[in-house]
């Protein structure tokens, strides 16, 4: 069971996008941070463990040429062996700033080339693969940014070519499941990067110093707004309410969950899965491998719903998963909620 | 965002307009021929063909303010009046009503089929009038070929650009107060029952497959909603069952629209900081809004028609009191010779504290 804590009041309501709610845990300094996305600006803050907001920042997206101001699509922390670093995507380009935001150490401006008069020109699509950002575009591609252990030297080292349309997000393993990955029989084939796009297409990655795609988990439909990986598992989350698992070294489908009746709009895994959805409703599986067969198993642990809120970002708080955090459309504030 | 979305912004917000000023003309007993030749100038001008082939060119949405211009245009497009404070107020109620429907459209498609009951209302009011209902219909032929197809991916960015320019608004209406389907806060009430999206399957169950693909559990859990499968789809065809309820004009005969409008205030701080807030692209923005609007032919009163004033409050009273609680954007000031042929003269800004 979980109860309702104290919301954490945002400057700017959360914009309708998907995946919007980025949290960096601190437990070392007792500290949690929050990015949400208003629309042209992203709101960070810092809040102690009772939610009571300590500092907080406002990031705008950088102009460009156009009518309006730019949209911020998403905005993320990528937490890598040796820095943490804040990535911002919007409708012009990629702004990388230090964790707390307070300077910007590298700017890459879209290039809308090829796109026709009719598509939407964006990154979207943030995620931290060992040493290496990856970023999602409109065009289907992925572009890898190697960054250094300090310093704003910042180089695009590849840019991955597996899907058409515009990428919706991207997940990776988190460094610590990698030790605790149950033993492979190929090596070399560590599955560690998934990236999914409008069309429901899955791409599943092995990092390194060139990424190597190692198998495609064909749409059906629907977009997939949401995907996690966990232990070599691909949770990933539908337009049409289902949640999906899937082994991510084959593809192969585990579970299907009906899960939601309206869009799913955000997913956490660590090592509860988190379900959110534009129905109001958040929902928490807990998830384990079956002793017999070795195939995953899916049980509801607990569905919540936000009144006449339709949810747009949802992540725990801390890493045994009692905690979670909750942004809706519209809403000036982070609602929070913990296991009693 | 989506450079695709400025047709249906401006064609069901048109929709929502023609559904109040339909039956504040009736509930003001204006002639039922002059009621007539308003809603038919109005509607005329909205399709007009040259005004359409700009609207649909593929373009970033317009600012608020910018928009606004363009209904001030439309809604003087006959011999009908409408001061500062009615305008307002109509406008509020266009734009809390589509925030409404684009909020509860099942799936991002049905935004589609919200368009098309907008429509099919339209040319139900000038059905006497075969040149204006052909111009509807190219439209319809319009809005197929360019959204017919459409992926879900395209339609979901189209739902987010539009709730991006909804967002903050909370106006309370009446109607929807007294409907129950918005809260005394502003906000929309979000139903956890009901049918569900064409597409989207019962919550409840969880199924586990082995390697070889065969069902090896099923396992339900409690959802917490009360939902039901969509009995069918909707018809995206010219004339069709079209199922989805948003859209439908839910101003009828037998419900009068309650003008009392409380929530201004609320409104106004979001205004306010939209409005003090510097705008360096207003200029590109006014040329933009200049070829749209040049497309548009409005008609000048002429000849012995005179126009009459249409009202929508019920008391002189409450219009006093709205125009002084709600201020006016300076920066229409630049904005004054399109509003002299004939429209609402700008008025100057009261800065709120």
């Amino acid at each position: 069971m979980f109860r309702r804590e104290r919301s954490i009041p945002l400057r700017g309501s959360a914009a309708a996008l998907c995946n919007n709610l980025s949290v960096l845990q601190l437990p070392v300094r007792n500290l949690t941070h929050f990015g949400v996305v208003h629309g042209p600006s992203a709101q960070l803050l810092s809040a102690a463990p009772e939610g009571v907001p300590l500092a907080q920042r406002q990031l705008q997206a950088k102009e460009g040429a156009g009518v309006s101001p730019p949209l911020i699509t998403q905005v993320h922390w990528c937490v890598l062996p040796f820095r943490v670093l804040l990535v911002l995507t919007s409708h012009r380009g990629i702004q990388m700033y230090e964790s707390d935001g307070s300077v910007m150490v590298y700017w890459h401006a879209l290039d809308a080339g090829d796109a026709s008069l009719v598509q939407a020109v964006f990154a979207r699509g943030i995620a931290a693969s060992g040493h290496f950002i990856c970023v999602g575009m409109w065009s289907g591609r992925v572009l890898v940014f190697d960054i250094p252990a300090k310093g704003p030297n910042i180089v695009l080292s590849e840019e991955l070519a597996g899907h058409q349309t515009p990428i919706t997000d991207i997940a990776t393993e988190p460094a610590q499941g990698q030790l605790d990955c149950k033993p492979l029989e190929n090596r070399d084939c560590v599955a560690d990067m998934v990236t999914a796009d409008d069309s429901g297409l899955l791409c599943v990655w092995q990092s390194g110093p060139e990424f190597k795609l190692l198998t495609r988990i064909p749409g059906f439909g629907v977009p997939c707004p949401s995907v996690q990986l966990w232990q070599g598992t691909v949770a990933a989350g539908y337009g049409n309410g289902q949640v999906r698992l899937y082994e991510a070294s084959t593809g192969t489908l585990h579970v299907q969950i009906d899960a939601h009746a309206r869009a799913i709009c955000a997913l956490d895994l660590a090592p509860e899965l988190l379900s959110a959805a534009e129905d109001t409703f958040v929902h928490i599986w807990q998830l384990s491998r079956s002793p017999e067969g070795g195939y995953i198993e899916v049980e509801h642990c607990h569905g919540e719903c936000v009144p006449d809120t339709q949810v747009c970002g949802a992540r725990f708080c801390d890493p045994s998963g009692s905690s979670f955090a909750v942004t809706g459309y519209d809403l000036a504030e982070i609602l929070r909620f913990s296991s009693m | 965002m989506s450079v695709r979305t400025l047709p249906l912004l401006f064609l069901n917000l048109g929709g929502e307009m023609l559904y109040i000023l339909d039956q504040r003309l009736r509930a003001q007993n204006i002639p039922g021929d002059k009621a007539r030749k308003v809603l038919n100038d109005i509607i005329s001008t909205m399709f007009n063909r040259k005004f359409m082939e700009e609207l649909f060119k593929p373009q970033e949405l317009y600012s608020k303010k910018a928009l606004r211009t363009v209904y001030d245009r439309l809604a003087h497009a006959s011999i009908m009046r409408l001061n500062q404070a009615s305008m307002d107020k109509l406008y509020d109620l266009m734009t809390m009503a589509f925030k409404y429907q684009v909020l509860l459209c099942p799936r991002p498609k049905d935004v589609l089929l919200v368009t098309f009951n907008h429509l099919d209302a339209i040319k139900g009011f000038i059905q006497d009038s075969p040149t204006i209902l052909h111009q509807v219909d190219e439209t319809f032929q319009q809005l197929t070929e360019i959204y017919g197809g459409l992926s879900a991916g395209e339609f979901q960015l189209i739902r987010q650009t539009l709730l991006i320019f909804f967002q903050d608004l909370h106006i309370r209406v009446s109607i929807f107060l007294k409907d129950k389907v918005q809260n005394s806060n502003g906000r929309f009430v979000l139903p956890v029952s009901g049918p569900l999206p064409w597409g989207t399957k019962v919550p409840g169950l969880v199924r586990t497959f082995n390697n070889k693909g065969e069902e090896v559990r099923k396992v339900e859990f409690k959802h917490g909603g009360s939902y039901v499968a969509a009995p069918k789809e909707g018809s995206f065809e010219l004339y069709g069952d079209r199922v989805l309820k948003l859209g439908t004009n839910m101003y009828s005969v037998n419900r009068p629209m309650e003008t009392h409008m409380s929530g201004a205030s609320e409104n106004l701080a979001a205004q306010t900081q939209e409005s003090i807030a510097p705008n360096p692209l207003a200029k590109e923005e006014l040329n933009l809004l200049a070829r749209l609007i040049g497309g548009m032919e409005i008609k000048k009163p002429s000849g012995p028609e005179p126009g009459f004033r249409l009202n929508l409050f019920t008391t002189d009273e409450e219009e006093e009191t709205s125009r002084r609680t709600k201020s006016w954007l300076g920066s229409w000031g630049s904005l004054r010779s399109w509003t002299s042929q004939g429209g609402v003269p700008a008025r100057a800004m009261i800065c709120l504290p």
